[in-house]
């Protein structure tokens, strides 16, 4: 009886221990696997040049470039609406209203980022019949808005009350107690959380298939079809050509570089802070 | 009729436009300063703006699926036929498609997704509890594009080599491992969702264990429980909540996109076999979408587009109830 309780323990709590060594192995297969085939592949050619036919090397410089201005669009678009949603869910955060924009803001997270795209497509590529750069940097901001707004909500809450009644008990109007004293105290926070959003746009590709694109030419037109580096690594990985595999893992690590410094800034920042 | 003299106002008017500036400002504001009135108007607008935009999206999508919803209407869910040359639609294959490939995730990943959230939360000690939970979120963090690269060219072959002989060769009297063996198909895209779908899952049953009582562990514990009876009595409590976790899972495996496309083959067809290749909902929009030459073409497209939207709409909005009634209840007993 005692035996066989204390042998479910002793299995149970092993599986447990397994699964967790098992997720983390996946990763470090994943991670270690891109990096073995990416490092061959990187050249400072391949960092500036843009795509050339098979046979003739090429590289991912447009698409770094495409990538960053998306991502600059997106934030420009997407940081001020995600941050004043959260500053109100916050701030003004106890009705009926803002219990519903706080349902669906987390919602909207969870929807498929191709819907985002296709959305975008209906409203800006459709009556411009063109792809562009504008309409991905803006199904970008779409889904960073709903990030944004939920982490500065949750960063502003841990903003003591006393700090804000010192401020009101000093005669400072409401507006004054959030833009000058709850904010600052928050600014980190709202900063990681931004941090987080843009590595989590940068890594998506479905909304920008029928939005932004791609291109094999630099491009800075906001009104062109504009390069990114995860839609050209989607278009390396499923051709059938070889060269072009090991360019698709090459700009892979370029790509997990990027989004792998951000969050682990963000991890080392935080700590410190709290 | 003129009136002949509309220029001056009378004073009555004047007081009345007067008075419903300050109802303006009192309404937005308590404390009636115009700067608060302004900031929170501001605020609101922002905030009004995702609700706009949710109500958008379905505008959008219905209003270009209209084609489609008047040519096949409720047709279109039973419908196999899917031909672009002819103009017929019909999204059964993509039904069945993303549910199986869905619910195959939910399958593998379900119990590892538990068994990480429990060993986090329940066994290991803080400072291994840390790290692992940062590496479990960079699984996360990972893009859709890259998983599907990876599962090209790494799961792909491993599963063509090692994985689905034996399975024909044990289980091929079942129909769900029969067929040729190409290492592309269900089988590969329900694990690479599996794989995606599990740090979703185990943060959420992470945070709904964490908000358990631990009276309740106590409790278990001077029962004479061992560690594995103890847990089981912390599950039990956050059952509904690990069913949100689980549903919010679901809701993921149904939207990936870019992961799935590559790895599941991409034909439209429903066979009963795993080895076979499939298509998904999202997957067929991915493809085809920038292909879709026609109007009923896209329309189609579109009207899948709206099908995924209200699916994933409902799924994330019933998980997020379940794992509030947990997390919400007794993270605001314990703050109080």
């Amino acid at each position: 009886m005692h035996a066989r309780r204390y042998a479910t323990n002793a299995v149970m709590t092993t599986l447990t221990a397994a699964c967790a060594f098992f997720a983390v192995a996946v990763l470090v297969l994943i991670l270690g696997y891109i990096a073995y085939r990416g490092i061959g592949a990187i050249s400072f050619q391949f960092l500036i040049e843009t795509p050339k036919p098979v046979g003739e090397g090429g590289g991912i410089g447009n698409a770094i470039l495409g990538t960053l201005i998306l991502l600059a669009m997106a934030c420009v678009v997407g940081m001020p609406f995600g941050i004043a949603t959260g500053i109100y869910l916050a701030e003004y955060g106890a009705g009926r209203f803002a219990a519903l924009v706080r349902f669906l803001t987390d919602t909207l997270t969870g929807i498929p980022s191709i819907l985002i795209g296709v959305f975008v497509y209906t409203i800006i590529v459709l009556p411009m019949k063109q792809f562009s750069a504008m309409a991905g940097g803006l199904a970008l901001a779409l889904i960073m808005i709903p990030i944004v707004a939920r982490t500065t909500e949750e960063m502003i809450r841990l903003v003591p009350a006393s700090l804000r009644e010192g401020a009101l008990a000093l005669g400072a109007p409401q507006w004054r107690v959030t833009t000058g004293v709850v904010l600052p105290a928050a600014a980190s926070g709202i900063v990681t959380g931004a941090m987080l959003a843009v590595a989590r746009v940068s890594g998506e590709t479905a909304p920008l298939l029928f939005t932004a694109f791609g291109s094999r030419f630099f491009n800075v037109y906001l009104d062109q079809p504009m390069a990114s580096l995860t839609v050209q690594i989607y278009n390396y990985a499923i051709s059938p050509y070889d060269e072009w595999h090991a360019l698709a893992w090459a700009a892979t690590l370029i790509l997990m570089t990027l989004i792998l410094v951000i969050n682990i800034a963000v991890r080392f920042f935080t700590r410190r802070k709290i | 009729m003129q009136n002949p003299q509309p220029t001056m106002p009378t004073p009555a008017s004047a007081y009345g436009a007067r008075a419903r500036v300050w109802n303006w400002r009192r309404a937005l504001s308590p404390t009636g300063n115009t700067g608060d009135a302004v900031f929170r108007a501001v605020l609101f607008g922002c905030a009004l703006m995702v609700l706009l935009l949710v109500a958008a999206m379905i505008a959008a999508m219905a209003a270009n699926s209209r084609l489609s919803l008047r040519e096949f209407g409720f047709g279109f869910l039973t419908s196999s036929e899917w031909n672009p040359v002819t103009g017929r639609f019909g999204a059964l294959p993509f039904i069945y498609g993303t549910i199986v490939s869905s619910l195959l995730a939910l399958l593998v990943s379900v119990p590892v997704s538990l068994g990480v959230a429990v060993f986090l939360v329940e066994q290991a000690p803080r400072r291994l509890s840390r790290p692992i939970t940062f590496l479990v979120e960079l699984l996360a963090a990972i893009p859709s594009v890259v998983y599907g690269l990876w599962g090209i060219f790494v799961l792909a072959p491993v599963l063509r080599q090692y994985v689905e002989p034996p399975l024909q060769k044990w289980f091929g009297w079942l129909p769900f491992f029969q067929g040729p063996i190409t290492g592309i198909g269900l089988l590969t895209g329900g694990i690479i969702l599996a794989i995606m779908i599990t740090p979703i899952i185990s943060a959420v049953v992470r945070d709904v264990l964490a908000a358990v009582p631990v009276t309740q562990r106590e409790a278990a514990l001077a029962l004479g429980a061992t560690r594995w009876e103890t847990t089981r009595v912390v599950l039990a409590n956050g059952a509904p909540g690990i069913a949100g976790a689980i549903i919010l899972g679901l809701g993921r495996a149904i939207g990936e996109t870019m992961a799935v496309t590559m790895v599941i083959g991409n034909r439209a067809q429903i066979s009963a076999s795993l080895f076979e290749p499939s298509y998904t909902i999202a997957s067929v929009i991915a493809n085809e979408f920038t292909e879709a030459s026609e109007a009923i073409y896209l329309s189609a497209l579109v009207e899948l587009g709206l099908i995924l939207f209200l699916v994933t709409f409902i799924i994330n909005a019933a998980a997020r109830l379940l794992v509030w009634s947990v997390t919400r209840a007794t993270s605001g007993a314990a703050r109080t």
